[in-house]
C-alpha cells in the first residue's frame, strides 16, 4: 500500500515504514539506544529528503523512547535525580547544536561533517564497547570476583551529589557536560544520542547498567522533543503522517525490546549493540571512501 | 463529458492557417494520501481552413511542466582521501516535473532556433545564469542535474509517443511519478512545419494536495508550533498506548 507522506512529498510504501519502525524499536527497547543513528540512513535510503528524515526521526523517537521508559518506570531501573541533571546538559547542547548546524550550512558542508562524525564517534565507541565486554565476558567466566570501582579524576571534582538509585555520590559537572554532547549530537545527526550516553554513563561516571538505560530514555524524551519543536518551527520538516507509521512500528518493537533486554545479560547486550554501532559505521565510512556511482548530487536553492 | 473539457483556442497564425484546438483528460491532478503517481492523457485535433500543405509533414510536440525552482548542484571530488563536496553551481531555475512527448525523433522535427526560442527541449527549458569563474566545466552541472531528474522520473523524453492520425487527430499520455510536488503545471502543444513552430497552445493543470495532507502540510507551515505539540501529543500517546496494550497483554 503506498502513502504519499504530505511534507516530504515522496509516495513511499506504508508496511515498509511499519517494518522499518518496528526492527529499530526492538533494538531501542533492548539497548535504550533511540534508534536513530539506524532509522535516519535507513530513511535516507528509501528516499526520504534528509531534513525531512532528521527532523521526523526525532519526533519518533520521543514515541519509543517513552513506551520504552514506562517499563523501566514500572521496575524502577530510572534514576530520575541523574537523569534531570543530564537532561539540563541536553537542552542546552540542543540549543547549542543547532546554531552549529545552521553556521556549517552556511559553510556549505554540513553533510560531510555529519558524516565524519557518525564514523568518529561510532567507530570510537563501538571499538571500546567491544573489547570492554570481551573483557567482562571473560572476567565473569573464569573468577567471579567483583572489582572496586576505582577512584580516578572524576570524584575529585566539586559540586558533589548523590544519586540514590545508581549509588553513586559525584559531581554533577561530569553528566551536566555528557548531557550537552548528547544534546549537541541530537540536533546535528538527527537522533537521540543513546549510543554515547549509555557508555559515557557505564564507563564514565560509572553507573550500573541496569539503571542505565532506563536513565537514558528518560533524558532522551525531554531532548527530542525539544528537537521536534525547534525543526517544527524553523524549519517545517516534521511530517506527521511519517512519524505516525514509524512510530506504530516502534512503540510495538520497543515493547518487544525491553522483554528481551531483561532476558539478556548485560555483557551481551553490551557486545551486541557494540557490533551493531561498528557495522553503521563501517557502511558509512564505505560511503566517504569508495567512489560513489554519482558524482553530482542536487541540493535546495538559495546557497550552497 | 470531454466535449465539457476542451478547451478552444483563437490564435491563428496566418502562414499556414493551421490551429490547435485541444483537450485534457483531467486539468485537476488531486494528491490524495494514497496517491501513487497518475497519468494524463492529452489530445486534441488541427483546425485549418486551407487543405493540408504538401510540402512538409506535420508533426506535434507536447510538454508537461512542473513549477520552476532554484537548485544547487554539488560535485564531489577526493580530498584527503575521501569524497567530499567540492564545486558548487546554482541553477536558477529548474522545473520540479518536465516531460516531452513527440510524434517522431526530436532533432528532426524542431529545428534549433525555435528550441531556443519556445524552450521546449530539456536543456533549454533549465535556466542557468552562469557558473562560478572557478568552475570550467559547467556544462557538466546541467547535465548531471537532468541525468539525476530522469533516473527519478522526473525529467522524460518520449520522442514517438505522441499519437498522429490524418494529420488532424493527435493523442499521448503522460505519467506523473509519485513523487510530484504540488503548484501550478502546465501542458504545452505544438504544431511544426519543416522544422518550424506553426501553432503553440498552453493549458494548466492545477497539481495540488487535497484532504487529510492538505489539512497537514497547511498546519505545518501557517501554524508551526501547533503542529509540533501535536506531533509530539501523538508520540507520548502512542508510546503509552502501545505500553499500555503489553500490559493488558501479559496480565
Amino acid at each position: 500500500m503506498q502513502i504519499y507522506l504530505p511534507i516530504a512529498e515522496v509516495s513511499v510504501n506504508a508496511f515498509l515504514l511499519l517494518g522499518l519502525g518496528g526492527i529499530v524499536g526492538v533494538l531501542s527497547g533492548m539497548f535504550g539506544v533511540g534508534g536513530g543513528f539506524l532509522m535516519t540512513p535507513l530513511l535516507f535510503f528509501i528516499g526520504i529528503p534528509p531534513a525531512v528524515a532528521v527532523a521526523t526521526e526525532a519526533n519518533q523517537i520521543v514515541a519509543s523512547s517513552f513506551s520504552g521508559v514506562l517499563a523501566h518506570f514500572k521496575r524502577k531501573t530510572v534514576d530520575f535525580r541523574m537523569g534531570t541533571v543530564l537532561l539540563i546538559g541536553g537542552l542546552i547542547g540542543a540549543a547549542l547544536g543547532v546554531q552549529l548546524f545552521n553556521t556549517l550550512k552556511a559553510a556549505g558542508q554540513v553533510d560531510l561533517l555529519v558524516k565524519l562524525c557518525y564514523v568518529i564517534f561510532l567507530g570510537v565507541i563501538g571499538t571500546l564497547m567491544f573489547f570492554e565486554s570481551l573483557r567482562a565476558i571473560r572476567r565473569s567466566k573464569t573468577a567471579s570476583v567483583p572489582i572496586r570501582k576505582k577512584h580516578n579524576w572524576i570524584h575529585a571534582l566539586p559540586f558533589k551529589m548523590k544519586f540514590r538509585t545508581s549509588g553513586l555520590y559525584i559531581s554533577v559537572i561530569p553528566p551536566i557536560i555528557v548531557g550537552i554532547c548528547v544534546g549537541i549530537l541530537a540536533a546535528i545527526m538527527g537522533v537521540g544520542g543513546g549510543f554515547i550516553m549509555v557508555p559515557a554513563m557505564i564507563y564514565l561516571l560509572g553507573m550500573p547498567t541496569k539503571v542505565v538505560i532506563g536513565t537514558s530514555l528518560f533524558q532522551i524524551i525531554f531532548v527530542t522533543a525539544f528537537t521536534t519543536l525547534m525543526h517544527a518551527t524553523t524549519n517545517y520538516t516534521v511530517d506527521m503522517a511519517l512519524a505516525v507509521l514509524l512510530l506504530i512500528g516502534g512503540v510495538v518493537g520497543a515493547q518487544i525490546g525491553t522483554r528481551i533486554g531483561v532476558k539478556m545479560k548485560a555483557e551481551q547486550l553490551r557486545i551486541l549493540l557494540a557490533l551493531m554501532v561498528l557495522a553503521v559505521c563501517g557502511k558509512l565510512a564505505l560511503d566517504l571512501l569508495l567512489q560513489p556511482s554519482e558524482l553530482y548530487n542536487l541540493g535546495d536553492g538559495g546557497h550552497g | 463529458m470531454i466535449r465539457a473539457l476542451i478547451l478552444f483556442l483563437v490564435i491563428a497564425l496566418p502562414a499556414y492557417g493551421e490551429t490547435v484546438v485541444s483537450g485534457l483528460s483531467q486539468n485537476r491532478v488531486a494528491i490524495t494520501a494514497n496517491f501513487d503517481g497518475s497519468e494524463i492523457l492529452l489530445f486534441g485535433a488541427v483546425k485549418r481552413d486551407a487543405p493540408p500543405p504538401d510540402a512538409n509533414p506535420l508533426n506535434v510536440i507536447i510538454t508537461v511542466e512542473g513549477p520552476s525552482e532554484p537548485v544547487t548542484v554539488r560535485r564531489k571530488s577526493k580530498r584527503f582521501g575521501i569524497w567530499v563536496n567540492t564545486d558548487s553551481v546554482q541553477v536558477d531555475a529548474a522545473p520540479t516535473f518536465y516531460a516531452v512527448a513527440t510524434t517522431g525523433p526530436f532533432e528532426d522535427i524542431l529545428n534549433s532556433t525555435e528550441d531556443l526560442r519556445y524552450k521546449i527541449s530539456i536543456p533549454r527549458v533549465i535556466r542557468s545564469v552562469g557558473a562560478p569563474m572557478t568552475i570550467t566545466d559547467a556544462a557538466a552541472f546541467s547535465t548531471a542535474l537532468i541525468r539525476i531528474r530522469t533516473s527519478k522520473g522526473l525529467y522524460q523524453m518520449n520522442p514517438g509517443t505522441v499519437r498522429l492520425d490524418e494529420e488532424t487527430l493527435f493523442r499521448t499520455s503522460v505519467a506523473l511519478p509519485s513523487n510530484l510536488t504540488e503548484g501550478d503545471y502546465k501542458a504545452r502543444i505544438f504544431l511544426l512545419r519543416g522544422g518550424n513552430v506553426v501553432d503553440a497552445h498552453e493549458t494548466a493543470i492545477d497539481v495540488r494536495k487535497v484532504g487529510l495532507e492538505r489539512w497537514l502540510f497547511s498546519l505545518a507551515h501557517e501554524k508551526p508550533l501547533i503542529y509540533g505539540l501535536l506531533s509530539l501529543f501523538i508520540a507520548i500517546v502512542a508510546g503509552w498506548g502501545a505500553s499500555a496494550v503489553f500490559r493488558y497483554i501479559r496480565a
